[in-house]
């Protein structure tokens, strides 16, 4: 007996309370995390008040990390399982990864403008930060083009697992192609990188609170709840579907 | 191959999406049977018989073919199924001989017996004359003729057809009825899907009616087929 | 009862070939479409002694994936169309032959293309591109992003305006191929000595091994339903 490709319309059932849990955590911890890069850790000497941007900048990045990372693990389940609630998932992380992305850049670009005199610079990290967003808008564009419910699943789920070569791509090019003038808080920077500052214990204190809670909490709550809208646009479409005696 | 028949189908559904196109099937088809599938446009022939050759997958329910479920072990059977489906499966830019050729490598039949069994058949579906000429230029029937010897190349033990008339013209038609008789004749079960009721081959001892994605009649070929096929699509 | 894996990779490479050499649609539609490329690159980046330097391996590049697009649009849209992918799935051959046998054929047709470019470049800007380095970043280089490109388009087939999405899907994921090839080619072209290009052809190597092993394991599920 094979489950694969049975689509149970599901009605809306009412907000699971962990869900509701997690949604004010996060909410808490995003006000949280914001007092504490824009108000208690200090001004960086060099920079001036636009270095509390990193705050967000970064972090961003890594919620997107885990977003694109969902994907590929709800694509390979959902090959290897063939429960189309993996693939929900997998779509979830796409739209939320994407969003995060799109932060990331526009808060860099934004730090750009004092720091490098520029909004943008065809940097090799800006450039693979870019194509990484182009690729899920991609998944985004073929995924709408292809009908069959079931090929879209398993058709997705390969391309989700090869996109995410774009996010390894963003992360290791600085260390590939050290021509980056894009600075490296964690470890050395680049000679030539322009912009670095000091981790001291203050950027600590702001950072470490703000990256777990984007890579953990942001993702989870909005794929969360990204999942449960996939779920009730598919019971709308199987209603049309009954109403319009398909 | 077993007692319970050479395929056993067994509550299978299959849905596009929530469309159900076919609804809780269950039947068997013995080995050496000829059965006529029949069933108005959309009733669900078509999906049936690529579920049924293993390139499609049922959303619930169970195919065996000589007890091999499908599409999981589809690899056991696939040398023993010949396909006559919608679309030609041709290679436009290939000759007739050439497709033919090609299909005998990858059954991986023995060289020798491939020249000659190739030869046969182009002549038995009429297309000696034109074993050079490209598939691209062929008329829709000629194409419908090499698709047939396409699919009847390996010898397969289970033929399945999908409206296999379209196209022919009167001779190809009689042409058909003759290879499939002599098919059947030789112990090879197979399963043709019409929606015309007028053009059916004699040889054909079963049936089976689809309406609306349901099997409504399973059993004999007999004089009041026609009524009950009226019946059957009249209702669906 | 299954065709040998060898056997049936053979017989899809020699169809292949057989339908191209009666046709001949894809390869010179290739060839002409990465000629022009190169062409409308040199006028667009007025490529001059010094600027050739730095920019011809990465006109070369992209002029070798624009025209491989192209291929394998065309490749996988001539075995879906006629309903052909679904007979070759219906035979008794590994799924992985199936692809194997597409992909070697893709290959060939832009090693072709390659073969034309290579040469007309050298002769026209005056770059030695036909140095035994350069062609084997050449081989590995198409035989990496054709493993690839030849598992998106059988994807990108059963899309609607698949023509219009190849390069969509494709470009992004085979950017780590142009990257790294580009970098070995401008080395080995430069006369930059063996020690500062050969890490790149080292890690061209390494992602044409990982994709190839990923494709071989995803394409059951892009080609069977």
């Amino acid at each position: 007996m094979t489950q694969r490709g049975i689509d149970p319309p599901t009605t809306a059932s009412p907000q699971p309370r962990l869900l509701r849990a997690l949604t004010l955590l996060t909410a808490l911890g995003f006000a949280g995390t914001l007092v504490l890069g824009l108000f208690v850790a200090g001004t960086d000497i060099q920079q001036g008040q636009v270095q509390r941007i990193f705050y967000i900048h970064m972090p961003s990045f890594f919620g997107a990390f885990t977003a694109f990372g969902a994907t590929v693990l709800g694509g390979l389940l959902y090959l290897w399982r063939g429960n189309a609630d993996w693939d929900r998932i997998a779509q979830a992380g796409v739209e939320v990864g994407l969003a995060f992305a799109l932060i990331n850049l526009l808060t860099g670009a934004i730090w750009a403008r004092p720091i490098w005199n520029t909004w943008w610079t065809w940097d090799p990290r800006l450039t693979s930060a870019a194509v990484m967003c182009l690729t899920y808008a991609a998944y985004l564009m073929l995924r709408a083009g292809i009908e069959n419910r079931q090929r879209r699943r398993s058709l997705m789920s390969v391309y989700g697992i090869f996109a995410f070569v774009s996010v390894l791509l963003t992360l290791f090019i600085i260390r590939i192609v050290p021509d980056t003038i894009h600075p490296v808080i964690i470890g050395a920077s680049p000679q030539n990188a322009q912009g670095t500052f000091e981790a001291t214990s203050g950027v600590v204190l702001a950072l470490l609170p703000s990256l777990i809670l984007w890579l953990t909490l942001m993702p989870i709550t909005l794929m969360w709840h990204r999942y449960r809208l996939a779920l009730r646009q598919e019971a709308v479409d199987a209603l049309k579907l009954e109403l319009l005696g398909g | 191959m077993n007692r319970r028949g050479l395929i056993e189908v067994q509550g299978l559904s299959k849905h596009f999406g929530w469309r159900p196109v076919l609804r809780g099937l269950d039947f068997l088809v013995q080995r050496g049977e000829f059965v006529l599938l029949l069933g108005a446009n959309g009733s669900g022939k078509s999906t049936l018989l690529r579920l049924l050759c293993g390139l499609s997958r049922a959303s619930s329910g169970v195919i065996r073919i000589g007890g091999w479920s499908l599409p999981e072990e589809a690899q056991a059977v696939r040398a023993q199924i010949g396909l006559l489906a919608h679309r030609p499966l041709l290679y436009e830019n290939l000759t007739a001989r050439e497709n033919l050729d090609f299909f005998a490598a990858l059954y991986n039949m023995p060289p020798a017996e491939r020249m000659r069994r190739r030869d046969d058949l182009l002549g038995q579906v009429g297309l000696a004359g034109r074993a050079d000429g490209l598939v691209r230029g062929f008329s829709r029937g000629m194409q419908q003729r090499l698709s047939l010897a396409r699919a009847l190349l390996h010898r397969p033990d289970l033929l399945l057809l999908d409206e296999p008339y379209t196209g022919l013209d009167s001779a190809g038609c009689a042409l058909l009825d003759e290879l499939l008789a002599a098919a059947s004749k030789s112990g090879c079960t197979i399963i043709m899907s019409t929606h015309q009721l007028e053009r059916k081959p004699a040889h054909a001892n079963r049936a089976l009616i689809l309406g609306g994605g349901a099997l409504v009649y399973a059993g004999q070929v007999t004089g009041d087929l026609a009524d009950r096929y009226r019946q059957a699509t009249a209702s669906a | 009862m299954k065709t040998p894996f060898i056997s049936a990779v053979r017989a899809i490479v020699s169809k292949d070939l057989r339908a191209e050499w009666r046709s001949r649609e894809l390869v010179s539609a290739m060839s002409l479409f990465a000629l022009l490329s190169v062409l409308v690159f040199s006028f667009a980046l007025e490529l001059d002694k010094s600027a050739r330097e730095e920019a011809i391996s990465g006109v070369l590049w992209v002029s070798l994936i624009f025209a491989s697009l192209l291929g394998f649009n065309r490749s996988l849209s001539l075995e879906h169309d006629q309903g052909s992918l679904d007979a070759l799935l219906l035979a008794p051959v590994s799924r992985a032959a199936i692809f194997v046998g597409k992909l070697l054929g893709n290959c060939l047709f832009t090693l072709l293309v390659a073969l034309v470019l290579l040469p007309l470049m050298t002769a026209l800007y005056g770059v030695y591109l036909l140095d035994s380095w350069a062609l084997l970043t050449t081989v590995v280089g198409i035989f990496g992003f054709s493993a690839i490109g030849t598992l998106l388009a059988t994807l990108v087939v059963q899309t609607r305006s698949r023509e219009a999405l190849l390069p969509i899907a494709l470009l992004p994921v085979c950017l780590p191929f142009l990257l790294t090839a580009v970098r070995a080619t401008k080395g080995i072209i430069g006369g930059a000595p063996q020690s500062e290009w050969q890490v790149w052809l080292q890690l061209l190597a390494a992602i044409t091994v990982i994709y190839l092993v990923l494709c071989l394991l995803l394409y059951r599920f892009v080609l069977e339903e």
